[in-house]
């Protein structure tokens, strides 16, 4: 092994810097005690921005550094951009949260910040080990992030729920990347996908099998979904928004890595697990919430839901197909951004309401969060003119171009059926008799996150190009290799 | 040639009045009378417009006019493309009549959320007329499938007793359908290589494929028609909605599927439809026998004109895939004047609805004599919807059944008995509203219809009479489209015959 090359470090600064800074900002709140947490928020919201800058900086020509362990290209820098951006949103979205449920502690968005950086690890790792590093780190953070509420029963039942299965999920990942090392002799990606070669072992096979089962948890692909409504509806609701927005992100651009780059001469082995993950969840998404009166649990099962469909992209394959993640998740972030910003404005008296039911007659009583509410609805159940129904539009043509009509079919028949539940919440918020009205402070900066959203659901049809084009040119680096 | 984008000015301006309308600030009352002078404004103008647009139009012509195409998606190769024929431009102009005339109708008798209420009709017009000018398949579909949402929030917010059940009726139904059809016009884009209509109607796929494909299609278009059997969401939601929503509804909305036929499924799939006509018919005979048997025995007013609207979709259905002049000129006529008899006859239901709050037939009777105003223009629709010779329903439902005898003749006799009970059903409705004895005294109590009623029913009955009388300015324009259309039919038959008939030579 080499010693390392300074010069070379480029493609990982925005990390190293992420990661100092944040260590530097642990010390800062230690000393200063939990009354700087607003601070340290908005000190990592700036960090995050900062990155942000050296990552527009940075060169993506895909040079794999540190012995092949780390690349960045321009599927990495668009992925690694939603995720800084998905966890610049949370954290301010939880801001006023924090004091309102008090949960004011000044770890919270120093360890979304870590969890970040973890996810940006995992967006880069271009080897099993710098994979599994930055898993770790990421779902460190978030086991603590669901328990942060630790004196409330059912914050601290998520945390020890999504602990445990999350253990045991990466025992998994673990126990199939060591199969993989054992069949091909190294654990670097590239390596791994010449090794492989044409012929196929079972012992590889099975050996990704389980790397599989280990990420589907954490995108919460069906059957590996148990622990997300519970984790969702557990969690405190600023760090639901969290999970459901930024690491579903970067383990699908883990995936997408894993099956185009080391697995890729596996394709007809993933194809079928990928397909299968893609209809359960999708199915499982559309019919488990319909009974769903909590709405965080709601949106749990309508992220699995949608999980199906950005799989239906995956298992396209081809650029059309990746390009069609990349539009969908960017869109499917933003949605639920906007989505959880009004969940957590539904407080009244000081206490934060969680009932479908409670939303009832809002239209009458505060129309600036029904309206939002309503479009983004029906933004995630696809009707068009809103952003929601391009999502879809792009992946069901990608999976139509592939040849893949059954699972664009079942797609679509699917997205009827959910269609119903993000109905049923804009009929109680729209056609139902008002109840008590929710508290009114909401913080600015909660509502410009909603207006954005909001903006970007409804504008994104007159200009679509430019999404499309940056998610068309992102994929390119993973076929150029 | 005009300079200017009349089409997208048309399609657009709506809008323009929501934003005009969200400007609104004061006291309720004040904002609720403003949102209504606004709306009114707008869609009056728009209708302005519409009419400039139908006198510059040339009838000598079969290609688009109008034609505006912008890059829109050129990632993907989608572009803003509008244009309209001689097919759609009288559903353009019916949605631009309709809506000020729905404004109108709504001017007293929506109390609650007056701002919303309008802002959802300009919206939903919109929606409407970028429907019937759009020349870009992924453009339609989005026009197409985004009148769901106003609508879906006109029935459920401003409806009747079970307006929630039926909102969720109408929306999933309509959606169903229409999602089949998104991936059918994927599958479609990606064989032909683009989304642009004329381009897909110019290169017919092949025999295998235009048979799933028209299937997809016609599940969308048969549920928005409504054809029978699919046809059960269309009375709950007539039923529910409040007036004005079930005038665009039987007026406006209804005729996308046959709009949808003609554009998409006949052109683009010659073989399919070909394949898939003697089904058709049959089915739009079963619609109009049942459906009219069904309307026989309704004592709900509105029901009654929602059976008796899929009776009469049943008469389009069957003209446009006779695939014969005649049969498509009646089908797009049929539709014309069903928008505007229909969407007349629920004005009336609303009339009195408003006066009374029941819909029930057995509370009226008498009518006649204390709404002599009433009971005429009544009457005159009622016989519109018959089809009595000199109204506009005949016009339509002559020609259709005319193109239906030539193709298959138990069909066409069967279809015809639906004439006789479509009288059967208006007369014994007519009967019992209007004369008869006077059995409440509420209902004889009731005041015959003032200047606002007269003001937006008369223009919708002299345009009934007018059209029976002369229809030959419709037929005029509606004729060279209506060839073109079938020329392109048949080569795609015959091209089709003849690919058939070689393989078999081999």
């Amino acid at each position: 092994m080499s010693s390392i090359d300074f010069s070379s470090l480029g493609p990982i600064v925005p990390e190293i810097f992420l990661s100092v800074t944040g260590m530097i900002l642990l010390v800062l709140g230690v000393l200063r005690g939990n009354s700087s947490t607003n601070l340290m928020s908005w000190s990592v919201v700036g960090v995050l921005a900062i990155a942000m800058l050296f990552m527009a900086n940075q060169n993506t020509n895909g040079e794999a550094i540190l012995n092949g362990m780390f690349v960045h290209d321009r599927f990495t820098f668009f992925m690694k951009f939603l995720v800084i951006s998905g966890l610049i949103t949370c954290v301010t979205l939880s801001v006023q949260y924090l004091h309102q449920d008090n949960v004011v502690r000044f770890e919270y968005p120093i360890l979304m910040l870590f969890a970040g950086v973890g996810m940006m690890l995992m967006v880069s790792s271009n080897d099993m080990l710098s994979l599994y590093m930055g898993l770790e780190l990421q779902s460190l953070s978030l086991y603590v992030l669901a328990a942060i509420r630790r004196d409330h029963m059912k914050s601290a039942e998520a945390g020890m729920k999504y602990f445990v299965l999350g253990a045991i999920s990466s025992g998994m990942l673990l126990f199939g990347i060591s199969l993989i090392y054992g069949f091909t002799g190294t654990t670097n990606f590239h390596v791994i996908g010449q090794t492989l070669g044409e012929e196929v072992s079972i012992g590889a096979v099975l050996g990704f099998v389980f790397i599989m089962a280990g990420l589907a948890f954490k995108i919460s692909a069906v059957p590996f979904h148990m622990w997300t409504p519970d984790v969702y509806q557990g969690a405190p609701t600023s760090v639901t928004a969290f999970f459901a927005i930024v690491p579903k992100v970067a383990a699908i651009a883990l995936i997408i890595r894993l099956l185009f780059v080391p697995f890729a001469s596996l394709s007809d082995q993933w194809f079928q697990i990928m397909w299968f993950l893609s209809l359960m969840s999708m199915m499982v998404g559309a019919f488990a919430a319909l009974r769903q009166d909590n709405i965080k649990r709601l949106l749990a099962y309508s992220s699995i839901g949608n999980m199906g469909y950005v799989l239906i992209g995956i298992v396209a394959g081809g650029a059309s197909g990746l390009a069609s993640v990349l539009v969908y998740l960017t869109i499917y972030m933003v949605m639920t951004a906007g989505t959880f910003g009004i969940v957590l404005c539904m407080r009244r008296d000081g206490a934060a309401l969680e009932k479908v039911s409670d939303l009832a007659g809002l239209s009458r009583n505060s129309p600036w969060l029904a309206y939002p509410l309503a479009i983004l609805m029906f933004s995630m159940s696809g009707i068009p003119p809103l952003a929601g129904f391009f999502g879809k539009f792009m992946v069901f043509k990608a999976a139509l171009e592939s040849g893949t009509y059954v699972l664009a079919v079942l797609g679509v028949l699917t997205s009827v059926v959910a269609a119903y539940y993000y109905l049923r919440i804009i009929k109680t918020m729209f056609f139902d008799d008002p109840v008590e009205k929710f508290d009114k402070e909401i913080e600015t900066s909660r509502k410009i996150i909603i207006g954005l959203s909001l903006f970007f659901v409804l504008v994104f049809i007159f200009n679509p190009s430019p999404l499309i084009n940056i998610a068309q040119s992102s994929v390119v680096s993973m076929f150029g290799q | 040639m005009i300079e200017f984008s009349i089409l997208s000015l048309l399609t657009f301006l709506p809008l323009a009045g929501v934003g005009f309308i969200l400007l609104i600030r004061g006291q309720e009352d004040i904002v609720a009378r403003n949102a209504k002078r606004v709306a009114l404004y707008t869609t009056t103008f728009n209708f302005i417009l519409s009419l400039y647009m139908m006198f510059q139009f040339n009838p000598e012509t079969s290609d688009f006019q109008f034609v505006e195409k912008t890059e829109w998606f050129p990632a993907l190769g989608i572009s803003y493309h509008m244009g309209v024929d001689g097919i759609s431009l009288f559903f353009v102009m019916l949605s631009t009549l309709l809506t000020p005339i729905c404004i109108l109708a709504s001017w007293n008798s929506i109390k609650n959320r007056v701002k919303e209420y309008m802002i959802a009709f300009l919206v939903l017009e919109t929606f409407m007329i970028g429907t019937f000018c759009a020349l870009d398949a992924v453009l339609f579909y989005i026009f197409f499938e985004g009148v769901l949402i106003p609508m879906f929030i006109i029935i459920g917010v401003w409806g009747g007793a079970r307006r929630v059940y039926s909102a969720f009726k109408f929306f999933l139904y309509t959606l169903l359908g229409s999602v089949l059809m998104l991936v059918a016009l994927l599958v479609l884009f990606l064989e032909v290589g683009s989304s642009d209509i004329q381009t897909l109607m110019a290169n017919p796929v092949a025999r295998d494929v235009q048979i799933w494909l028209w299937l997809a299609f016609f599940a969308s278009f048969a549920v928005k028609m409504p054809m029978w059997p699919v046809h059960t969401w269309l009375p709950d939601a007539h039923v529910e909605a409040p007036t004005a929503g079930s005038v665009i509804l039987a007026g406006v909305l209804l005729k996308m599927g046959g709009y949808g036929f003609l554009r998409f499924s006949l052109p683009m799939f010659p073989e399919a439809s070909e394949f898939f006509a003697p089904m058709v018919m049959w089915m739009s005979v079963i619609a109009i026998v049942y459906t009219s048997l069904v309307a026989l025995v309704q004592t709900d007013m509105k029901k009654l004109i929602a059976y008796s609207s899929v009776a009469h979709m049943g008469f389009v259905t069957l003209g446009i895939f006779s695939a014969t002049t005649q049969g498509i000129e009646g089908g797009v006529f049929q539709m014309i004047s069903h928008g505007i008899i229909s969407g007349a006859l629920f004005l009336c239901v609303g009339v009195v609805y408003d006066r009374l709050h029941t819909r029930e037939m057995a509370r009226y009777g008498g009518l006649v004599k204390n709404m002599p105003k009433y009971a005429t223009i009544f009457m005159i629709l009622m016989l519109g919807s018959v089809g009595l010779p000199g109204t506009s329903g005949f016009v339509g439902e002559f020609l259709s059944l005319m193109g239906a005898f030539q193709v298959d003749t138990v069909i066409a006799v069967c279809a015809t008995t639906g004439v006789v009970l479509g009288a059967a059903y208006m007369l014994v409705m007519y009967r019992n509203v209007i004369f008869g004895v006077q059995k409440n005294d509420d209902a004889a109590a009731m005041k015959d219809v003032n200047k606002l009623e007269y003001g937006y029913l008369v223009p919708l009955v002299l345009m009934v009479l007018w059209l029976g009388v002369a229809p030959s300015y419709v037929m005029d324009r509606v004729a060279p489209s209506v060839q073109k259309l079938i020329g392109q039919y048949e080569a795609g038959v015959a091209k089709g015959l003849e690919s058939s008939n070689g393989e078999n030579n081999e």
